[in-house]
């Protein structure tokens, strides 16, 4: 489960796909195996709520597996469970959240955005500096800071390392409009993380 | 001449290698030149690299037991309907 996907998405995914799709229930389960912590990690990503994030988790392979037949293989079978994943977590946010702070319209923009303060060269090692949980911890903090509207798009295209045409597919957003959003989201935690991992006694300079 | 602002707004074509060869010649000229810029697109690298690098979550077991037995549920009632 370490494995990232991809990388196990190997030769034989079209078999199973293909064996679940006649009924077999342990092919599915070894999809599920295979998929399920990306998946999960990617509802808590948007949901920002475990319990949500189960919720999605469940719903999302219940889904796939009643219209396993609609998978054309057109896609990965990975992108096919971000979709539905997507859909179900930006459900929850809607629900749980109905004022406009979870809209994941673009956040108003003045124009006047400094996208980068904070200048200062990283620690070389920063996982010398903080403990493995620590580090998850700091980079989860500085991901649920962001907007929704950049979270999602971050959490797609850099994480689940889905391209920009299948982002904006996904969210249902022109191209452009998950590039700024994406340049945006990875400023934003750049300079989040600065604050953590600089090297000691960096000076910070004014920028722009 | 590129400023700092033209190299941030080419940032992510930079780092994900989408851009034409003559923007990427500007680009890393601008870069050799100016420090800031350089620290930016240092730690905007690292950064996305850091997300990346991090492993999957593991699924609880119990959440994974919930999952697998939703799951059969679901199979069995398609299966009689
Ligand atoms: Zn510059």
């Amino acid at each position: 489960m370490i494995q990232r996907v991809g990388q196990t998405s190997g030769f034989d995914e079209a078999a199973l796909v293909a064996q679940a799709q006649r009924g077999d229930v342990e092919a599915f389960t070894e999809l599920v195996n295979r998929y399920e912590g990306g998946i999960f990690r990617l509802a808590r990503h948007i949901t920002q709520n475990p319990e949500d994030a189960e919720d999605v988790l469940q719903e999302t392979f219940l889904k796939a597996y009643e219209h396993l037949e609609d998978f054309q293989g057109n896609s990965k079978f990975y992108t096919w469970l971000v979709r539905i994943a997507v859909n179900q977590s930006l459900m929850k946010l809607r629900k749980r959240k109905s004022d406009a702070s979870v809209s994941l319209d673009e956040p108003f923009d003045t124009g006047e955005e400094n996208l980068a303060r904070e200048i200062a060269v990283w620690d070389p090692n920063p996982e010398l500096l903080y403990s493995r949980e620590e580090i998850r911890a700091i980079l989860e903090k500085a991901v649920e800071s962001l907007p929704p509207a950049f979270r999602a798009v971050f959490a797609l295209r850099d994480i689940e390392e889905l391209s920009t045409e299948e982002t904006a597919a996904v969210l249902n957003l022109s191209v452009p409009a998950v590039k700024s959003r994406l340049l945006r989201a990875r400023l934003r935690l750049r300079e989040k993380l600065t604050r953590y991992f600089k090297r000691k006694g960096e000076d910070l300079f004014d920028y722009l | 001449m590129i400023t700092c602002k033209d190299f941030l707004s080419e940032l992510n074509e930079f780092l994900d290698d989408e851009c034409s060869a003559k923007v990427r010649q500007e680009l890393e000229q601008h870069l050799s030149e100016c420090p800031n810029c350089w620290v930016i697109c240092d730690t905007t690298k690292k950064t996305i690299n850091i997300y990346r690098g991090t492993e999957h979550y593991v699924v609880p077991p119990e959440v994974h037991e919930r999952l697998i037995t939703a799951l059969r549920n679901k199979a069995s009632k398609l299966r009689h309907s």
